[in-house]
């Protein structure tokens, strides 16, 4: 965690949310949330902003959320981009090796179905929903790392 | 903060410059099929370095480099036979190029060797989308060339790959531990961009040209802007020329951090990681207060920009730059001085100059092997050709290279920052559109932090009718294939990092 002089207001809304998320987590699946992420044809913006959330500012680890590198470990799928006609099947096979309980996060306007690639020959219409079921739709060009901290613990909460 | 000097530039030429006219470095030659083909051989002779390709539905067009003249000479042959001679037999960076073409457009390169498709995986429902469209094929699983041999197996990677990364296959062949061969296949995220650019308004070309990658937004925006600026005779405000190019520097400071973070981490040393990966969000923290958007995207549009920076937000950068240059002294004491991640780091990935030569490789991939070419100082478009900077260059071409390389822009970008701040003309950042012509081309080239984007565009009426965005991946990807050879496969995550070339910058 990244020592600051003075706690900002960003830094203390961030240790509120994240603090929520591990609670509801815990609560939910008995131990912390495994991520996978998977990129359906995004332009990268919602990658670079995924990234953030390791980094020392939000530092998601401490509270025991991680991303891992096999669908057959993560508990939650978080896809971006538009859903290239491309990735589709990729996609599904990636939905289909992840064990229940699981959900599946649409990150970015692109993954919502409403981008600026929406009306391409090359993706699907209706973005991540068209190919998997979508529990949460976080918006944004891209979602920045805490409208994607919130929109974790509106999922968890439900 | 002392006020560092201009480079002495004031003569008529550049005082119309200042306005915001930039010179022009390109110019339309049409040509025949044989003079196509001489082209060809002159390029593969090392007359010219091939700069882009690209099809449109009733002819091609290729770009070519002097880089002696720092000129570009853009070629247009007629298609009315749907065919056109291969450039890909002479030249080999001209491959994937060509294939993308026919993909699209349904055009035949003669002659060529490689007759696979590229992005058309075969998915679309349709075959050729911006030529004749034709009902799609059978679809036929992908014939990736083959190692042949005792002991030899496959290993596939991706799409789904196991980072937080973008979606590409790599297909490895192996003999044990050692790469014999690898073959990528590309095109997971083609989002059919240059067919969303028909016919599109000047308003929406700018939308989509801001998110055909993502980590390049600025770059990319600020082609698109220059292009059409150039094609429709408009021209920006003298203040946003100067605080595109401190977007621009800002962006390319961001990804290097990110990128030096990551080989780094890699190489498991996550420390660098750390302080890097601060860096880098104090940049996106102050992008969003004093710009509006973490990356900046779509604040640059043709005229000039959304937004402005304020006196406070030059301040905060000053502050912001000065903590820069100081970590930056720590970040490369532990770099150098920690002898595991040298041994990872040296050695690894040698892409010699002759293969950077040869493919035009740009970016920090072909200044760490040799290639001395930097798209501000070759063009030096405005406010560039004001501004007094170095374009560092490096012979090792190793991932070592590539981490310095990226080290020592961010230290010119820092530099650069400064003087454009000490010299930031006054007035509004978005010039009012009085006439502009609603017909014309353009073609604009940026440096973004990975190397020459070339934009092109032609406009028909007030709206696009043909735009073609190539970004620098392109000469980067195949030279991956290459580099990877000989060595275990533990470092190709390494090798990837160290190039980090656009998955979607390249697709469309």
């Amino acid at each position: 965690m990244l020592t600051e002089k003075i706690a900002t207001e960003k830094e203390s809304e961030l240790i509120k949310l994240s603090e929520a998320l591990q609670g509801v987590c815990r609560k939910k699946l008995g131990r912390s949330l495994a991520i996978r992420e998977v990129d359906a044809g995004s332009c990268n913006g919602c990658e670079l902003e995924i990234h953030a959330l390791n980094n020392p500012f939000y530092d998601i680890e401490r509270f025991g959320i991680r991303f891992v590198a096999s669908p057959r470990h993560a508990d939650l799928l978080l896809v971006t981009g538009p859903v290239t006609k491309n990735m589709s099947e990729a996609l599904k096979r990636t939905y289909d090796c992840t064990p229940i309980p699981k959900w599946v996060v649409a990150v970015g306007d692109c993954a919502a179905g409403c981008g600026v690639f929406r009306q391409s020959y090359a993706v699907m219409s209706g973005g991540v929903s068209d190919v998997v079921p979508v529990d949460l739709w976080i918006y944004g060009c891209p979602p920045s790392p805490i409208d994607l901290l919130r929109g974790l613990i509106l999922l968890m909460e439900q | 903060m002392k006020k560092l000097e201009l480079s002495p530039h004031f003569t008529e030429e550049a005082i119309e410059i200042e306005a915001g006219k930039r010179k022009k470095y390109w110019s339309l030659e049409k040509v025949s099929e044989e003079r196509w083909i001489e082209l060809s051989k002159e390029i593969a002779s090392g007359k010219w370095t091939l700069f882009g390709l690209w099809g449109s539905p009733q002819k091609v067009n290729m770009v070519l480099l002097d880089e002696s003249q720092s000129k570009l000479q853009v070629i247009e042959l007629e298609t009315p036979l749907g065919k056109f001679p291969s450039v890909a037999i002479e030249v080999p960076s001209a491959a994937r190029l060509e294939r993308t073409i026919h993909d699209l457009f349904g055009l035949i390169p003669e002659g060529s060797f490689d007759n696979r498709p590229w992005l058309d995986h075969g998915k679309w429902q349709l075959r050729f989308p911006l030529g004749n469209i034709l009902p799609p094929d059978e679809q036929k699983p992908y014939p990736f060339f083959l190692s042949e041999g005792e002991n030899l197996h496959q290993i596939p990677v991706g799409p789904v790959h196991a980072g937080i990364i973008e979606p590409g296959h790599f297909r490895f062949t192996m003999g044990g531990e050692i790469v014999v061969r690898m073959e990528e296949r590309l095109g997971y995220t083609h989002k059919g961009i240059e067919k969303l650019f028909f016919e599109a308004s000047i308003e929406r070309g700018a939308e989509i040209a801001a998110r055909i990658s993502g980590d390049a937004t600025v770059a990319y925006s600020y082609a698109y802007a220059l292009a059409v600026e150039e094609a429709m005779g408009i021209t920006p405000s003298p203040r946003a020329v100067w605080l595109r190019a401190l977007m621009a520097e800002m962006e390319r400071m961001a990804n290097h951090f990110g990128d030096i973070g990551a080989i780094c981490n890699d190489a498991a040393f996550p420390r660098i990681l750390s302080r890097c990966a601060v860096l880098r969000e104090k940049i996106l923290r102050f992008s969003k207060d004093f710009f509006g958007h973490r990356l900046m995207m779509g604040s640059i549009v043709p005229g000039g920009l959304k937004v402005d920076l304020s006196k406070e937000g030059k301040e905060n950068l000053y502050r912001l730059l000065e903590e820069i240059n100081e970590e930056l002294c720590s970040i490369k004491y532990f770099y150098d001085s920690k002898n595991s991640l040298q041994d990872r780091t040296v050695g690894t990935g040698v892409l010699n100059a002759r293969s950077a030569k040869l493919f035009g490789a740009g970016g920090f991939i072909g200044r760490a092997s040799g290639r001395n070419f930097d798209a501000r100082k070759c063009f030096a478009y405005p406010p560039y050709d004001k501004l007094s900077f170095e374009s560092p260059l490096l012979e090792a071409g190793d991932v070592n290279a590539r981490v310095w390389i990226r080290i020592l822009e961010i230290e010119q970008s820092s530099f650069l920052i400064e003087q454009i701040l000490n010299n930031l003309p006054s007035g509004s950042t978005l010039s009012v559109i009085k006439e502009s012509k609603v017909c014309g081309q353009g073609l604009a080239v940026v440096e973004s932090f990975r190397g020459d984007i070339l934009l092109w565009i032609e406009i028909e009426k007030g709206k696009i009718s043909r735009c073609h965005p190539r970004d620098p991946s392109w000469f980067q990807w195949p030279l991956l294939e290459k580099v990877i050879v000989g060595a275990v496969v533990a470092d190709f995550p390494l090798c990837n990092k160290s190039f980090n070339c656009s998955y979607s910058g390249h697709d469309l």
